[in-house]
């Protein structure tokens, strides 16, 4: 409390020696950054990254970086990560100077595109590489979008979790439960904009105000690494006298958090409280109590700020983030050597033949085995294993095993596993 | 002489039988049965209407049997629904006390109700039951009533289940062909745990488990209420189903092979023996190994308890279970069934008696009928409670039947 009196009247300014930059990645992240712009605190550095010169040309960044090479002809990566990626690395230098001078650099990107994707990973490491901490705030795409460009994204992810030091991000698909039937598609993704901007702005506001409880940046970068898999953010305001109880009601009925059954679920939490000068410990005690309550499990991180322009208001954000135990696998899968490639063989038998219920179980392999199998196969493996599903034969759509009674009646399917075929089929017993 | 308020019908449209239950609701608020009619299904897979003519046939035999049977004129039934698609979840409603001395009031009670109930949901969804649990006052678990306590917040959860509107609405459907109302659409597990739980089973915490033709559901009470259920789209049309496929015999051999020949389990004595079918002149047709047939029956059955057995696990539902297992429906009837389940979900397991209703002792015996009974007797549980709100309110139509109506 002391240091405010201390400080220069002007509570808004940011902390000393500490710069923030934002940086849009691709068409998606250029957008959120514009949002973000025009309600920018003095102090944050904006940047658009992309390789598409239209939307560079549109947007009101102080500083635009365009990857090209002559192949692309300014009309953008046309949806492939590898090529953004390519650019990127190539253009490193370019992208380290742009981050050269920052202490923390946010990295805003939707991920399943071509920029987005192949971008961010290389521009995360650009800028450790040029001493300043980074946190990315990214999107994945609508279910709608194809399982393509989900995979992509999910890809994107890993790459972006191993190369930042944390990453929070907001699944679409969820935004669309909030939205009633008759939005429009360019409203849809305005609101989801709009959700990862206040994302951006809860964790900003945390890190550039003066607090009543400060949070550090490594914290929360420790908090949000590896391991969370997708987050949900809800913001709510409140005024008047009864502002603490308010804002948590509006919160909890908030419904990307589900009624508060997320905060339940989730792995660690992220509070941050912003009021005018009249905010009071008790009322961010109300407000934590709650939250306490709610997630007993999580992590609970909490920062309580000042602003000015808040007297009488209350804003908090809440930023859960919720472990995913498939993301988490797949992602150690990314890292190991030894079990990535039993476990890369495994979907890839069971795509190629859809219709077979007859794949007999791989065989168990010790993690010594499998790498003197891979050692056999040397550099080539990696060809290898792409080569089937190229020259796949197409297959006839022969049921193997008659449904008989439920031919005709909705399969009951059950984790994958269609229950209407025998079980002893389905195990693999004889009979004889 | 008969108030038409005080006859009851439960109607279950099941994939291998349809049944028709009247019951009489004395003056005393006694449940007495007085006629059952059955017949059999041809037009249900899994629980849901696939051919609604041989539907429609069906029901009328059945109710044409009942109505016989206890001499009344049906005019309205309460409808058992079940299926794949139906799902049951528990949501939780929080609503904080603003009066100024902090007393709960009954307006606060219903406003946490509503919130508990207002669940988002796919439009095309209905949802058929919400089934208050208990209230936590500021955290406070366990309280029944909380009105006149004092507290800042109230939550109370409440088990949702739902299914798809148009599925449900085909069995409502069927039903309004015949010229019947429908008073209410129950779950059937929900049904068939009323019939078969005694209020000290519920409050010890029971698993009811009805094993049906086309679809097999669960229910989980603990403290007296419940906790969790399910549906699994598989019963006794499946063993059939797998016995014709792995013997090569025809699927009306196959069922009565199943009734003839089936148990739960693949005995030592059963292995290497064979059964011979002949035709009606007595000609032997084939052999069949009875090894197999036990052998896929019971890694059906296994597999089917198993199947129930994660779900409870992944639900948190085992730990209540202190009163065991009950077992009912037609799957009950296959030797040795409790001995399986006790072996799958290690506790003990026993085959469930309708044993809370008074009036045809015989019929009530079956553990087929158990979802039917327990149908009249939530038709007995609501018809008391529009009693009681009838004398205050000149008789407030139950808003779902007054949706059918229209639909």
């Amino acid at each position: 409390m002391n240091t405010i009196a201390q400080n220069n009247p002007v509570v808004e300014g940011p902390k000393k020696s500490f710069s923030l930059k934002v940086v849009g990645v691709g068409g998606a992240g250029v957008n959120v950054m514009e949002l973000m712009l025009k309600s920018a605190p003095p102090g944050v550095g904006f940047a658009a990254v992309n390789t598409d010169a239209q939307s560079l040309a549109a947007s009101s960044a102080s500083v635009k970086v365009q990857l090209e090479t002559q192949l692309l002809r300014g009309l953008g990566t046309g949806g492939d990560p590898d090529q953004g990626r390519a650019l990127a690395e190539e253009q490193l230098p370019k992208l380290k100077s742009l981050c050269e001078g920052a202490d923390v650099v946010f990295i805003l990107a939707g991920l399943g595109g071509g920029a987005g994707t192949g971008i961010s990973p290389v521009l995360a490491r650009a800028a450790k590489e040029a001493g300043a901490l980074v946190l990315g705030f990214v999107t994945t795409p609508f279910a709608c979008e194809g399982a393509r460009r989900q995979r992509l994204a999910q890809q994107g992810l890993a790459e972006l979790k191993s190369s930042a030091d944390g990453v929070i991000c907001l699944p679409n698909q969820k935004v669309l439960k909030m939205i009633d039937e008759n939005t429009s598609v360019l409203e849809t993704f305005k609101i989801t904009n709009e959700f990862l901007a206040d994302g951006v702005r809860g964790i900003w506001r945390l890190l550039m105000h003066k607090g009543l409880i400060e949070i550090h940046f490594p914290d929360l970068a420790a908090l949000l690494r590896d391991r969370h898999a997708e987050s949900a953010f809800a913001v709510a305001e409140a005024m008047g006298p009864t502002r603490s109880r308010e804002v948590m009601d509006k919160l909890l009925a908030h419904p990307m958090l589900d009624g508060g059954q997320i905060l339940g679920e989730s792995e660690a939490v992220l509070v941050s409280l912003i009021g005018g000068p009249d905010l009071t410990m008790a009322e961010v005690n109300r407000v934590m109590e709650q939250v306490n309550r709610h997630c007993e499990h999580a992590q609970v991180i909490m920062g309580a700020a000042i602003d000015e322009t808040f007297t009488e208001r209350l804003a908090v954000a809440i930023i859960a983030a919720r472990g995913n135990p498939e993301h988490e696998s797949a992602g150690t899968a990314a890292t190991g050597n030894g079990e990535e490639f039993a476990q890369q063989l495994l979907p890839c038998s069971t795509t190629m033949r859809p219709g077979s219920r007859f794949v007999p179980p791989p065989p168990t392999l010790g993690s010594d085995q499998v790498q003197q199998l891979l050692a056999r196969q040397g550099r080539g493996g990696a060809r290898q294993r792409k080569s089937p599903s190229k020259l796949r034969q197409s297959q006839l759509p022969l049921e193997i095993v008659s449904k008989g009674r439920f031919d005709k009646s909705e399969p009951t399917i059950y984790k994958g596993e269609d229950l209407d075929v025998p079980t002893y089929i389905r195990r693999g017993v004889a009979l004889n | 002489m008969f108030n038409a308020a005080s006859i009851i019908v439960g109607l279950e449209i099941g994939t291998s039988k349809v049944c028709a239950v009247v019951g009489e609701l004395g003056a005393d608020g006694a449940l007495n049965i007085v006629g059952l009619g059955q017949a059999r299904s041809r037009g249900v897979r899994k629980g849901e209407i696939a051919d609604a003519q041989l539907a429609e046939e069906d029901v009328r035999h059945a109710i044409v049997e009942a109505e016989q049977m206890a001499d009344v004129e049906i005019r309205s039934v309460y409808l058992g629904v079940t299926g794949g698609h139906l799902r049951g979840f528990n949501n939780r409603g929080v609503h904080p006390v603003v009066s100024a001395d902090r007393e709960i009031s009954e307006d606060d009670v219903q406003d946490v109700i509503k919130n508990a109930k207002a669940i988002n949901l796919p439009a095309q969804n209905h949802v058929i039951h919400a089934i208050r649990q208990h209230f936590l006052v500021d955290g406070q678990d366990g309280i029944t009533n909380p009105v006149g306590m004092l507290g800042s917040r109230i939550e109370v959860d409440v088990h949702v289940v739902h299914g798809n509107l148009n599925r449900l609405q085909n069995a409502i459907r069927t039903v309004k062909g015949l010229q019947l109302e429908v008073d209410d659409i129950v779950f059937n597990g929900l049904a068939s745990s009323l019939a078969l739980l005694t209020n000290e089973q519920k409050e010890l915490g029971s698993l009811v488990i009805d094993i049906g033709g086309g679809t097999t559901e669960y229910v989980v009470y603990g403290n007296g209420i419940i906790k969790h259920t399910g549906v699994l789209a598989i019963g006794g049309d499946h063993v059939s189903n797998d016995l014709a496929y792995g013997l090569k015999v025809p699927l009306s051999r196959a069922e009565q092979l199943k009734i003839q020949h089936g148990s739960s389990f693949l005995e030592e004595a059963a292995k290497g023996q064979t059964i011979t079918i002949s035709n009606e002149l007595g000609l032997p047709l084939k052999t069949v190994n009875l090894e197999h047939l036990r052998r896929i029956m019971s890694l059906r059955l296994e597999e089917m308890f198993q199947l129930i057995g994660q779900d409870l696990e992944q639900a948190g539902a085992l730990d209540y279970l202190r009163a065991g297992v009950f077992v009912c429906g037609g799957g009950a009837r296959i030797p040795q069934i409790a001995k399986l389940a006790e072996h799958v979900l290690q506790m003990p397991v026993s085959l469930g008696k309708t044993n809370s209703i008074s009036g045809l002792k015989s019929a009530l015996d079956q553990p087929e009928f158990a979802a039917a009974i327990g149908l009249v007797k939530f038709g007995s549980f609501q018809q008391r409670k529009r009693a009681a709100k009838s004398s205050l309110t000149d008789g407030i139509k139950n808003t779902l039947g007054q949706l059918f109506r229209r639909g």
